[in-house]
């Protein structure tokens, strides 16, 4: 695949958010604002990006055996660090995001690439594919952010788009507004594209979700 | 002490549930609750890892990390603790008992990658729990976790039968039907002040 094609991938063909339908936790949780969604998006870029160069350096020294738990250890490894930066430099995103910076560890994104992707390619292609696949997950939390802080809270990225008259939806920004617009995300992009979301959830954690799938369907 | 715990449940299962409030846990409430058999299955075995998880993440916390001043490793040592917690509960299910290992066997494995269980753990330490709140914690979380897919589950089969627009088939309905879910749970919000 040459590099254009890998990149493009991420962002349209394979949108890990809008299409796999992978890493919806964070999708939900930390979508109540545009700046919000657009922070854990380049945390989550930056992550994918280290852990997709590393296993895709050590592709040919770590056991098909115990892989998984070797990935999982270097995605664990780039998370400290961002974890540690967000603290250090903008703690006001750290205190926004919470939990749900830990949490990029079992972001099924990352395992998904490392496994299907990164375990398999050199390391160029590696980075462009994280870089593609992150920047396409950011994307979407900018959608539903932007979506569901203008109509939640009336603003953009802070600024207020609205004179005081306008009263906005509360719920939008509230638990039931992110499964809601996220419904409606999905529904519009199947309604405008030939290709439908490939139906699973977790399609990318050790393929154990497949197996489970397949025998539950 | 009863009433604690009593409060403590209601409010981690019914007004702060992990999946419908929190969005801990995403992954298998959509991807393993087409069936409520199977819901529930998935539901037991969370229930019981997340109560030993967080047990067992508390001692690491307090008596490894903490007396070697290696907060910072955190993450890294708490996911590699449940990976293996996983690991071990599965082959102790299996050799021992082989009912529980038919009826909860498949679902092990998929628990590591669920964000609720390291969630859990994590806010056990943030909310500066001792052993046996973390360990009720995790447990109610638990149930909580279970209410929700199996309640959903139960919404997905009827609506298999129901008539959708096509691009709302599949993903984008059951996510519609969550919201509704979780409106339903917000009118818990206020129950305990």
């Amino acid at each position: 695949m040459s590099i254009w094609k890998t990149f493009k991938n991420g962002i349209i063909d394979e949108n890990p958010t809008l299409r796999l339908v992978l890493g919806t936790c964070p999708t939900l949780a930390v979508t109540t604002s545009a700046f919000n969604a657009l922070g854990m998006g380049i945390s989550t870029t930056a992550v994918l990006i280290g852990s997709n160069l590393m296993v895709s350096l050590l592709r040919k020294f770590i056991p098909a055996k115990v892989r998984i738990p070797a990935y999982v250890t270097i995605i664990a490894g780039f998370v400290t660090i961002v974890q540690l930066l967000l603290k250090a430099y903008v703690p006001a995103l750290d205190q926004a995001l919470g939990i749900f910076i830990p949490l990029i560890v079992v972001n099924c994104i990352i395992l998904a690439r490392a496994e299907t992707f990164a375990s398999k390619n050199p390391p160029l292609a590696s980075i462009i594919d994280g870089l593609g696949m992150g920047l396409g997950f950011t994307g979407a939390l900018l959608i539903m952010g932007g979506f569901r802080e203008i109509l939640g809270n009336g603003s953009f990225f802070g600024l207020q788009l609205f004179g005081k008259a306008f009263s906005p939806a509360l719920i939008m920004i509230l638990p039931p507004g992110g499964f809601l617009a996220f419904g409606l995300l999905i529904g519009l992009v199947n309604q405008f594209s030939s290709i439908k979301v490939k139906p699973s959830g977790c399609a990318g954690c050790d393929g154990h979700c497949r197996k489970l799938l397949g025998k539950e369907g | 002490m009863i009433q604690n715990i009593i409060t403590a449940f209601l409010a981690a299962v019914l007004i702060e549930n992990f999946v419908l409030v929190k969005f801990l846990g995403i992954c298998p409430f959509l991807g393993v609750s087409k069936k409520t058999e199977t819901a529930l299955g998935m539901g037991l075995a969370v229930i019981f890892v997340m109560t030993v998880a967080s047990g067992v993440t508390w001692l690491v916390q307090e008596y490894i990390l903490k007396l070697f001043h290696l907060q910072y490793l955190q993450t890294i040592s708490f996911i590699l603790v449940i990976a293996a917690l996983v690991q071990f509960v599965e082959l102790v299910i299996q050799k021992t008992s082989q009912a529980l290992y038919q009826a909860l066997g498949v679902y092990l494995p998929l628990i590591t990658t669920n964000c609720a269980v390291l969630g859990v753990c994590i806010i056990n330490i943030q909310k500066g729990f001792d052993l046996l709140n973390a360990v009720l914690y995790g447990a109610f979380a638990g149930v909580g976790f279970t209410l929700a897919i199996v309640l959903f589950a139960g919404i997905r089969e009827r609506l298999e039968f129901s008539d959708i627009p096509e691009s709302l088939q599949g993903f984008p309905i059951s996510l519609i039907s969550a919201s509704l879910v979780s409106l339903a749970f917000f009118g818990f919000q206020g129950l305990i002040k």
